[in-house]
């Protein structure tokens, strides 16, 4: 089956990101296609590369941006949520004059159109939130 | 924009200002429209709280985004579920709610309520038939 | 058509255990992850309410029980423990799933 996942919540505040990474790798495990990833909310918070979390736990950008290499999965940051909290490509940052950017790798700013896109061709979209 | 039509429920359960969801939740909503799927809106438990009228946002230094509700119409946004039950248990009726409404092409562009007030059992059934539910 | 309706949260600390139970239809799943699984503990108020809710199938994901110390011995009677190959399955086998928030 093909199947969209929906992440709401950054990195370590809530279990969302694990959760959704969880149920992501087990889906390509048993041969589900994941169609895209959504960041949404503080979700966006995932995508940031500057993120130094202790040596000794899971760093969940890393882990999302590896599963994204390994598998060609579509990591979305929606743009307008991202704007609002500060995680930026090299585009945005350079339109909106910021002296950097700190989208992560596998990840891509892109337009609320993804989602509703992603709902509509995927078989299933399931939403991790608080 | 897409051949499939797909029956989406946006699901509102979270009051608004304390925490962001209701405002991004009705971004989406806004977005979505353009891509002419079967769209209704659901508010239930707190989220009966995000169309009550009378907001006024000035003294928490927030944005009042409570006119933006009135613009869903314009949208083609018209299945609006308000579940009865949630409305009682917080001490509200249909008159402390935004009056939202909608013009219908096919009515001579009669304006017609888009609030469509229903039990807990009937949003449940609504529920059960959707394609994609998204929450917030 | 059977949804699946999934619960991350705790019945003790929010109220979206029982708003998920008084529109979930019978037939339909109920999927408790995440601080949700707290609701699956024998003896619990919460267990009480999903006792009642006869009509619906109840899992509970079993990292989540396992990370928070509750032995199989704690769950209530009716709890299929499912890990997260079994999320994936109840994901696909349900016509369509609805994330309680």
């Amino acid at each position: 089956m093909k199947l969209a996942v929906m992440v709401n919540e950054g990195p370590y505040q809530h279990q969302s990101s694990d959760s959704a990474y969880q149920f992501t790798k087990a889906a390509l495990d048993k041969g589900h296609e994941i169609s895209r990833v959504f960041f949404y909310h503080d979700g966006v918070n995932n995508g940031t590369r500057y993120a130094v979390p202790p040596q000794d736990d899971r760093n969940i950008t890393q882990l999302w941006s590896e599963l994204s290499k390994k598998h060609s999965l579509d990591l979305v940051v929606c743009v307008a949520a991202a704007q609002r909290r500060g995680i930026l490509d090299a585009d945005e940052a350079k339109r909106h004059g910021k002296s950097g950017d700190n989208i992560a790798d596998g990840f891509r700013i892109s337009g609320l159109g993804q989602l509703i896109e992603a709902g509509i061709q995927a078989d299933r979209l399931v939403v991790f939130g608080d | 924009m897409s051949e499939t039509i797909k029956k989406f429920l946006y699901v509102n359960r979270k009051a608004p200002y304390g925490t962001i969801y209701a405002l991004e939740s009705l971004e989406v909503v806004l977005i979505g429209a353009a891509f002419d799927q079967d769209v209704s809106l659901a508010f239930v438990d707190d989220g009966v709280f995000q169309i009550a009228k009378g907001q006024k946002t000035a003294d928490i230094g927030m944005k009042n985004f409570s006119p933006t509700y009135s613009a869903l119409g314009d949208y083609e946004v018209t299945k609006i579920y308000v579940e009865k039950e949630s409305l009682e248990e917080r001490g509200l009726t249909p008159d402390n709610l935004l009056h939202l409404t909608y013009e219908d092409e096919d009515d001579d562009y009669a304006e017609k309520d888009s609030i469509r007030f229903v039990s807990r059992a009937e949003l449940s059934d609504i529920m059960d038939q959707q394609d994609v539910v998204l929450s917030f | 058509m059977a949804m699946l309706h999934t619960v991350n949260k705790s019945p003790s600390e929010r109220n979206t255990l029982d708003s998920c139970l008084s529109h979930a239809k019978d037939g339909s799943s109920v999927l408790l992850f995440e601080d949700g699984i707290y609701a699956v503990v024998r003896g619990s108020a919460a267990a009480g309410r999903l006792k009642e809710a006869s009509g619906i199938s109840l899992y509970a994901l079993g990292p989540d029980l396992k990370a928070r110390g509750i032995g199989d011995d704690q769950l209530v009677e009716g709890v299929t423990v499912v890990d997260y190959d079994g999320f994936v399955d109840l994901v696909t086998r349900h016509e369509n799933v609805q994330s309680w928030l």
